[in-house]
């Protein structure tokens, strides 16, 4: 089939691009260009165009840069501005996935005549009655199901993960048999558009008035401060100016009306449900137990989930408001879909 | 693997001059000679050391007389952009001062302007510089304004004698300088050269090899170097000289000056066969300037409903060369400061589409242009599918 390659210019995506051609697809490589201001890290750099390009040449196969930064902007920095002044705590990677890597792809795909588009994503497809069910990616470590959770059947119908059943060490040794530039390339860890230097704390400063706020404990006793009250988040341990106080103490809310953020111990932060928002299916909807995953790499928990709350089995740490809180069916190897923590 | 880009015929089709020509035959020929038998650095005594330096002598001669200005007026640089930056950057850096272009520079002026806190005046809806703003912008602290000769994506031709009689008018300290770059195949730039200080020019525009360019210094115009060294180009530009690309620019603006007035006439005529075919095929494709005010060479459209990006890439499938008028170092179709300076609605320019004749050009090459591009945006204007695998 003719397959469209999103190649980020990392190891993963190379290999991916290596496996379709190899299997005898007709392939394209396209790295998409999202962010348009200056970064430091990450994904979408010049640098990273330039590896891309070169695999694809090695592969033999053409490229192509899409240029997607007014779409970027409008569904990933935007809105991850906005929650931060509302002193909610996004997941721009889960959006960008959700319009840029796979909506918008698929779309420009499908126009250009695309039978399907492949990422490097660890994650892997299987067919499952008339759909497709999304299932974790071979390499627990690298799993990356969390961040495509919500990918409906619409896109899912045409979408291949080639690395999805291999280890990140079968990926990177995959590429140094291609000889590929790219094989010994370490993985992306931070948000793109946020630069290494000056943080979130300087991205958003650029953007948003950032604010001191009190820290106060259960009972309202000032107990200390933060210069900017935008980035801090729920579960959050450092950086309160606690003084040295004898047990430790996390961020169990954040009022940015009030500038106040709110401490106690670590049973303080233990919730028995959470309730999502913008909840989105791989399927049909699900209710009853599930396994729950509330970060990329976190560890899952039990829970049963209905009428859009999670009810924890185990009393459970709060979930930062906007962090996206994914399910799995109880075995924890299929994705079930997930929404946003409010 | 791939077909060679350029077939003498038909498909597939270069509409991308603009971007770059194809080289003439004759500038290749002369050009071999110093590719391979004489390797001499021109500044040397020897025997093959003169015979590189009488090449680029009379390479200088045949500039000079091409653009109508002295041999002494003409340093070689190593690109078009080079010749701008120059320009901006020589000019200011001497002389202090304000700079002033239009909004619709190529980014070799427009980012030297910014480099150099200078200022941009609007532009009308084709393009040219709006003379009243210019007006309202020019005192005396400006040292410099560049406004180009022929614009790279639209085409538009500025009218290089009312804005030269605004500039000394309001501002006769300032160095009026133009990129002509994209001009020379198509306007008479010995009268553009007339009536400003300093131009730019380059190689690869005109039918001559890239890694080539020329800045016009007229009178006793002197400008800050920007690269130091050996003193060549008398100390204007550093650096040994490439003597092969020197003779194969010199031999391409001889040809194009020769053959000015025959080019724009065929061409001319391509392009409006290729424009009014467009027009009568593809519903919602406009003509961004009138034929009036551009290049004969020039046939830049907006087509309703499509991407720029998506219909590059299908008319790229079915051998048409084209772009969309401006793109960033990634590879990636960016939008164009250009259209936005010129107020079309993104809308309107998220279709843009850069057709661009040269020499090479040929009917066969028009019609496969026309035979493709209806079929391609109808594919692209059909809705998306529900699933399938």
């Amino acid at each position: 089939m003719k397959v469209l390659s999103a190649m980020s210019g990392g190891v993963d995506s190379s290999v991916a691009t290596a496996l379709l051609v190899e299997q005898g697809h007709e392939v394209v490589g396209v790295t998409m260009k999202l962010w348009g201001g200056e970064s430091d890290s990450g994904c979408c750099s010049v640098a990273d165009v330039d590896d891309a390009r070169r695999v694809a040449q090695q592969l033999g196969v053409d490229h192509l840069v899409f240029n997607f930064t007014d779409d970027f902007n409008r569904h990933v920095v935007d809105p991850y501005v906005a929650a931060h002044a509302e002193g909610v705590t996004p997941n721009p990677c889960v959006e960008c996935n959700r319009h840029l890597k796979f909506d918008r792809f698929a779309r420009r795909a499908e126009l250009l005549g695309f039978d399907a588009i492949a990422t490097g994503h660890h994650c892997a497809l299987a067919p499952s009655g008339t759909g497709w069910q999304l299932r974790r990616g071979a390499d627990r470590a690298k799993d990356q199901s969390y961040v495509v959770h919500m990918l409906g059947q619409w896109v899912l119908a045409r979408t291949v993960f080639p690395v999805g059943s291999m280890t990140k060490a079968e990926v990177r040794a995959h590429a140094a048999r291609l000889g590929l530039r790219t094989a010994g390339k370490p993985d992306s860890q931070d948000v793109c558009f946020i630069s290494a230097t000056g943080g979130r704390e300087a991205f958003l400063g650029d953007r948003i008035p950032l604010r001191p706020a009190r820290v106060v404990d259960a009972e309202g006793h000032t107990v200390g401060g933060v210069a900017a009250i935008e980035l801090v988040t729920v579960g959050q341990r450092r950086g309160l100016s606690l003084g040295g106080a004898a047990e430790r103490r996390y961020v169990t809310s954040v009022d940015v009306a009030s500038g106040t953020v709110t401490v106690g111990g670590v049973d303080d932060l233990l919730v028995d449900a959470t309730e999502l928002r913008a909840l989105a299916w791989v399927n049909e909807p699900v209710a009853g137990p599930v396994m729950v995953q509330i970060s990329a790499h976190g560890r899952p928990a039990a829970a049963r989930f209905e009428a859009g709350i999670v009810r924890w089995s185990e009393p459970h740490p709060r979930v930062a408001p906007g962090q996206s809180v994914v399910l799995y069916d109880p075995s924890d190897t299929v994705v079930l879909g997930g929404g946003i923590a409010c | 693997m791939r077909e060679p880009i350029i077939e003498p015929n038909g498909a597939p089709a270069y509409v991308d001059h603009a971007a770059s020509t194809p080289m003439r035959p004759e500038v290749f020929e002369a050009m071999v000679p110093f590719l391979r038998a004489n390797m001499a650095n021109p500044t040397g005594s020897h025997t093959p050391a003169r015979e590189a330096r009488r090449a680029i002598d009379e390479a200088r001669d045949v500039v000079a007389e091409a653009l109508g200005v002295l041999p002494g007026e003409v340093v070689f640089v190593g690109t078009g952009t080079e010749a701008d930056n120059l320009a901006v950057l020589g000019v200011v850096r001497r002389r202090g001062g304000v700079a002033v272009c239009s909004a619709v520079e190529h980014h070799a002026v427009l980012h030297s302007v910014e480099h150099v806190g200078g200022r941009t005046v609007a532009v009308d809806r084709y393009g040219r510089i709006d003379l009243d703003r210019l007006a309202s912008a020019l005192d005396d602290s400006v040292s410099l304004v560049s406004v180009m000769a022929v614009n790279n994506e639209v085409g538009t031709i500025t009218p290089m004698a009312e804005l030269a009689e605004v500039v000394r008018r309001l501002a006769p300290g300032a160095v009026l300088h133009t990129d002509a770059i994209q001009a020379h195949s198509w306007v008479d730039t010995a009268a553009t050269a007339h009536l400003v200080d300093a131009m730019s020019l380059s190689g690869h525009k005109v039918g001559g090899p890239k890694g080539i360019g020329a800045l016009i210094l007229r009178g006793a115009l002197v400008v800050e170097p920007l690269v130091f060294g050996g003193g060549q180009e008398r100390d204007r530009r550093s650096g040994t000289h490439d003597v092969a690309g020197i003779v194969g620019f010199a031999e391409a603006l001889r040809l194009s000056t020769m053959e000015r007035a025959d080019t724009v006439a065929r061409v001319g005529a391509l392009r409006d066969r290729l424009v009014d075919g467009l027009r009568a095929t593809v519903p919602g494709l406009s003509e961004t300037v009138p034929r009036d005010f551009k290049v004969a060479a020039n046939a830049h459209v907006c087509v309703d409903g499509v991407e720029s990006e998506a219909l590059l890439f299908l008319l790229d499938r079915a051998g048409v060369y084209a772009s969309a008028g401006s793109s960033c170092s990634s590879g990636a179709v960016s939008g164009s400061h250009v259209l936005e300076g010129m107020g079309l609605a993104p809308s309107v320019a998220a279709g843009a589409l850069r057709l661009t004749l040269g020499w090479s050009s040929t009917q066969a090459e028009v019609d496969h242009v026309l035979a493709v591009v209806p079929e391609v945006v109808s594919q692209l204007r059909r809705p998306v599918t529900a699933g399938r695998r």
